[in-house]
């Protein structure tokens, strides 16, 4: 164990010891996590194909996909940067000001939906006859 | 260890002691990672925002749908998926350099390091070809002075937009001058030879080539997307960058024996640090531009 001792200061020495079992399951996890937002992805690329894509299931699969990612990020950040094996503390001064993200999200794209709303009721909608007609190159789009 | 009396003679806020048990490196180089999350977070996060505030955007399926040597076959997602598993597998080969390290087996830390660098190298160079797949493209838009035109994807304009009805090419098409017919036609055709002579065709003949080969075009897309995009993937592969050459130096110390002189393989630790956070931003950046 001497040989991971790095500076006299440090006594705490997280168990590495292990074997790469654990990492090459992350891997696996890892894979099959993306494997399956793949999916979702080409199946809201079929839904949007259709004429009219329900918005809520959309919604619902573009949701899934952020948990999956946030898992992701999660086993990233546990098992390959190994922050699950350091002090609790150490884990904390990082996390916690990660929190601010929650706010920031909600925030401006909250933010950004208003001002989508003002442009369009102060502005009007722009026509969208561009988007409606191309029922007939919706044929030509399959080849 | 002598770790009890070590612990009596510690002040323990007076110095003379990690405070979190971990280097000093470790944590600065947690902290930084830290403060560039923010940074990216910032970036992806005004992304949204201009996303959330834009009638349209543009369908990352039909922007991102090609593949090396694919010609023009439709293949959403399937290139960004190759990316992913690149870089998931380069993660991998990392944390494996790094258990290496704790174990001090030089040869094997060298092996892992070798082929976390060409995974490193082999997304540069994959993103190398969608930056310029996109810069070069040869889609066909709607410019706002009503005629159509060859637009490749830039910060300034791109073609995404929604798509146009037959009428309103052929429309367009009345009012395009006959240069950009000229390079419209010369995108249709497949052969070489073809180009010269779609120069000295009449406009009517393009119109009419053009229509028969069955002209596929749009409206220009929102103007922030090309900024975005290449901003936003240009900052990590800018990352990219940076952690291969800090696993070359790493790569090049470990072989000339400097951690084993040291007693520790710390700074593959740190590395790795960067290696996966580079890897994380990845993440959210294939959500935020190519899933969602």
């Amino acid at each position: 164990m001497s040989a991971q001792a790095s500076s006299p200061e440090i006594t705490f020495h997280p168990n590495h010891s292990g074997g790469t079992k654990k990492i090459w399951r992350t891997f696996w996890l890892l894979s099959v996590l993306t494997i399956i937002e793949l999916a979702i992805g080409l199946v809201i690329y079929n839904m949007h194909k259709g004429e009219h894509p329900n918005a809520t299931l959309v919604l619902a699969f573009k949701g899934l996909v952020c948990i999956l990612t946030l898992a992701k990020a999660y086993y990233i950040v546990s098992i390959f940067m190994h922050l699950g094996d350091e002090i609790r503390n150490l884990i904390m001064t990082i996390v916690v000001p990660l929190c601010l993200f929650i706010w920031f999200i909600i925030a401006f794209l909250w933010d950004g939906n208003s001002w989508l709303n003002l442009r369009n009721r102060y502005q009007g909608v722009p026509a969208k006859t561009e988007q409606v007609a191309p029922a007939a190159t919706e044929k030509g789009a399959k080849d | 260890m002598s770790t009890a009396a070590v612990q009596k003679e510690t002040k323990w806020w007076s110095g003379g002691r990690s405070p979190f048990n971990a280097s000093y490196g470790k944590v600065m180089m947690w902290y930084f990672l830290m403060s560039d999350a923010f940074t990216f977070g910032a970036f992806l996060i005004s992304y949204g925002t201009i996303r959330f505030s834009q009638n349209f955007w543009a369908d990352p399926n039909h922007v991102f749908n090609s593949f090396p040597f694919a010609g023009h076959a439709n293949l959403p997602l399937a290139f960004v998926s190759l990316m992913t598993f690149i870089l998931i597998a380069s993660s991998v080969t990392m944390v494996l350099a790094v258990h290496e390290g704790h174990n001090m087996n030089k040869k094997g830390v060298e092996k892992y390091m070798i082929m976390t660098i060409i995974g490193g190298i082999a997304f540069l160079s994959c993103q190398a070809w969608e930056w310029t797949h996109l810069l070069t493209g040869e889609h066909v838009a709607l410019l706002s002075d009503g005629t159509l035109s060859v637009l490749p994807t830039t910060v300034k304009a791109n073609p995404w937009g929604a798509e146009l009805s037959h009428e309103a090419i052929a429309a367009a098409l009345q009012a395009t001058p006959h240069e950009q017919l000229a390079s419209i036609a010369s995108t249709l055709h497949h052969g070489g030879e073809a180009h010269h002579s779609v120069a000295a065709m009449s406009n009517a003949e393009l119109i009419k080539f053009i229509q028969e080969s069955d002209l596929k075009a749009s409206n220009t897309g929102p103007i922030a997307f090309g900024g975005y995009f290449f901003g936003i993937t240009g900052f990590h592969g800018f990352h990219v960058f940076s952690g291969v050459v800090i696993n070359i130096v790493m790569y090049l110390k470990t072989k000339m024996g400097h951690f084993d002189q040291r007693g520790h393989y710390e700074m593959i630790e740190k590395a790795g640090l960067y290696w996966h956070f580079v890897d994380l931003v990845w993440v959210f950046v294939f959500l935020c531009f190519y899933l969602i």
